[in-house]
């Protein structure tokens, strides 16, 4: 029988770089291969994405595995399993990290279950068991309200990681290591799926999930006008517009600006939560915050126990008056 | 066509009753319903519903609606047929208890395969409870279907669905053969409401009710037997924060206050 050894990160390549997301699985797989005193290797999947090798060392892979095949440019879920099992099976890592993305929400689960066993989804938390030596995965459970520490029973012990959960390390472009080219081998009449149109929902200004200013708005904004209000303390102060699901629902906002359990992750310093209500489907997309400010007239809002500083009152008061202040003390 | 669908959907401690009521019993390391909050049917499952009775609308059909679990409420579990959905089979027993997703797809695909007809599988993108997002795409793998996740538009036709699939920054079109199965996100909009007459009529369909050997399995297959993740614990997050409130004589005074106590800790 052939070991299981080492750790393996499936990292995603986007616009030619290493994903953020790839960053960070590297950055805690580095961490529990060294406890492990066992290699770091990181698999990368696409089309033209073997430049991207080099990039994945530096931030603390020791092997590189590169499955580039014209293919592989759409991500398509019977593509990516079969050449993700391929390089498994190649490489029999005992652990293998995915990002919480769209891609690694498709593929973890589906490829879990063709090597015959669970992925253990969005986990924020991850280490070595000291007496098992197995893979403790701690995730949100219930929205958010719990958490659940799981272990894998079965060889290779697969989980997704959420997005700003790890830290990557500072890259050291001097890092070297080995790369393994591995043949896709696709035969394209068992692909099922085709993607015949990609559309994005451009959103103006800084991203979201870059922003170091988000202000986030929830159902008790009432309309897309109130947003516009929301959009002109952004601007002023360099940041986002997020909002919790009801005015994406409500079309008052698109829906690529979601934060939360299903939408974005956002990690600002500053955090205005305007007239939602902070549950914890929504706080999911929020652990990161490092501010946390709340506008509601409720008092007993959930917001108020997550937040650092609030006002109590209506936000169609308050925050007009803020907005004012803010505007003279940045003139300042 | 007319389409032949089979949805899932799970029976959860319903996900938007107050954080403060949500309590876990961390020895049994297990939920504690939250006293007097009824179950509901995990909310993308009701959306797949949704899915579905769309498609049904558009083309004819027939629903099938499957759920696996133990007390099943009749009033939650019958909510999908008063919505418009024809059939309902359950999965109730003890064995059933406890599962990981593994062993909950197997159990879900194995009854899918007694159901036998089907040209569209739906789940929920992930269930309100564990929020894994591993069942739909499990029981594809165990039947050898192609799957699409997280889709916000389902159209069926000429032997393929075409899914719009929910991304980061949008949504990608995807073609996809049938049968196949689909996994249903939020922003595919609500679900409808029962109507009366749907009440009426759900009230009259009996389901069918399997044990584990109805469908071909082991008690030791499935639930907590069938487990191949363990859950080591289960606990609540602490919550340390503590609110300082800035106030002021009127609510634009506070704003005011607010923005000088932000300049004060230079988050301005
Ligand atoms: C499985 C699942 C996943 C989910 N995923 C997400 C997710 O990713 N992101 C997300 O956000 N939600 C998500 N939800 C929904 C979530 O449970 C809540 O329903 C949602 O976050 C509530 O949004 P809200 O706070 O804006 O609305 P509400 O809870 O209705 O709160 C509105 C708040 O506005 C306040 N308010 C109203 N008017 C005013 C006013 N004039 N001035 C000041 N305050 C006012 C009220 O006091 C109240 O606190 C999910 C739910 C489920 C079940």
């Amino acid at each position: 029988m052939t070991e299981y050894r080492g750790v393996m990160v499936h990292a995603e390549v986007a616009e030619g770089k290493l994903a953020a997301i790839a960053t960070e699985l590297l950055g805690c797989g580095r961490k529990l291969a060294d406890d492990l005193g066992e290699e770091l290797s990181a698999v990368i999947v696409g089309s033209g994405v073997s430049g991207s090798a080099q990039e994945a060392f530096a931030f603390g892979a020791d092997k590189v595995y590169v499955v580039n095949d014209a293919l592989l440019q759409d991500y398509r879920t019977d593509t990516h399993v079969a050449v993700m099992e391929k390089a498994v099976r190649q490489a029999m890592p005992s652990i293998l990290l995915l990002g919480q993305t769209s891609i690694g929400r498709d593929l973890a689960p589906r490829l879990a279950f063709r090597l015959e066993t669970a992925a253990t989804m969005d986990c924020i938390e991850l280490a070595i068991d000291s007496s098992s030596k197995r893979l403790l995965c701690t995730k949100p459970v219930y929205g958010g309200n719990a958490r659940a520490a799981f272990i894998s029973e079965v060889e290779p012990q697969i989980a997704t990681v959420r997005a700003k959960a790890m830290t990557p390390l500072e890259p050291d472009s001097s890092r070297k290591g080995e790369v393994v080219a591995i043949e896709a081998g696709l035969d394209p009449s068992a692909v099922r799926t085709k993607v015949t149109e990609k559309v994005k929902q451009e959103v103006e200004g800084i991203s979201l999930e870059a922003a170091n200013v988000v202000i986030g708005g929830g159902r008790g904004i009432g309309g897309a006008d109130g947003f516009k209000q929301l959009e002109e303390l952004a601007g002023m102060l360099k940041g986002a517009v997020g909002a919790s699901r009801p005015p994406c629902d409500n079309g008052w906002v698109p829906d690529v600006v979601q934060i939360g359990l299903t939408g974005k992750i956002v990690a600002p310093d500053l955090y205005l939560a305007v007239a939602l209500s902070g549950s914890s489907q929504h706080m999911a997309g929020c652990s990161g915050c490092k501010n946390i400010v709340a506008i509601n007239k409720d008092p007993e809002a959930n917001i108020f126990r997550e937040a650092r500083f609030g006002v109590v009152g209506d936000w169609k008061k308050v925050l007009p008056a803020f907005t004012e202040k803010v505007r003279e003390l940045l003139a300042e | 066509m007319t389409v032949n669908i089979i949805v899932c959907v799970k029976q959860v401690i319903d996900p938007e009753a107050p954080p403060s009521s949500f309590k876990v019993d961390e020895a049994s390391k297990k939920v504690v319903p939250p006293a007097g909050v009824p179950p509901v049917i995990s909310p993308f499952d009701e959306n797949a519903v949704e899915a579905a009775l769309r498609i049904k609308d558009a083309q004819g059909g027939k629903i099938t609606v499957l759920s696996m679990g133990v007390n099943l409420l009749r009033e939650v579990v019958k909510k999908p047929l008063s919505m418009g959905a024809d059939e309902l089979v359950l999965l109730e027993d003890e064995a059933f208890v406890g599962g990981d997703s593994w062993a909950n797809a197997l159990g879900l695909a194995m009854a899918i395969k007694k159901i036998g007809q089907y040209d569209l599988i739906l789940c929920g993108r992930q269930a309100a409870d564990w929020d894994d997002g591993q069942v739909g795409s499990g029981i594809a793998e165990m039947l050898g279907l192609p799957s699409v996740t997280l889709a916000r538009k389902i159209d069926v036709g000429d032997g393929k669905a075409v899914v719009e699939r929910v991304t980061a920054d949008g949504y990608e079109v995807i073609e996809v053969s049938l049968p196949a199965l689909i996994t249903v996100s939020n922003e595919l909009g609500e679900a409808r409401y029962p109507t009366i007459k749907g009440i009426m009529a759900a009230k009259k369909i009996e389901p069918a009710v399997w044990k584990p050997a109805d469908i071909g399995l082991e008690p030791a297959q499935i639930g907590a037997a069938g487990r191949k993740i363990s859950l080591e614990r289960l606990y609540q997050p602490v919550h340390e924060g503590k609110c300082e409130l800035i106030e002021g004589e009127s609510p634009e005074e506070a704003g005011v206050n607010l923005a000088l106590k932000l300049r004060e800790q230079k988050l301005l």
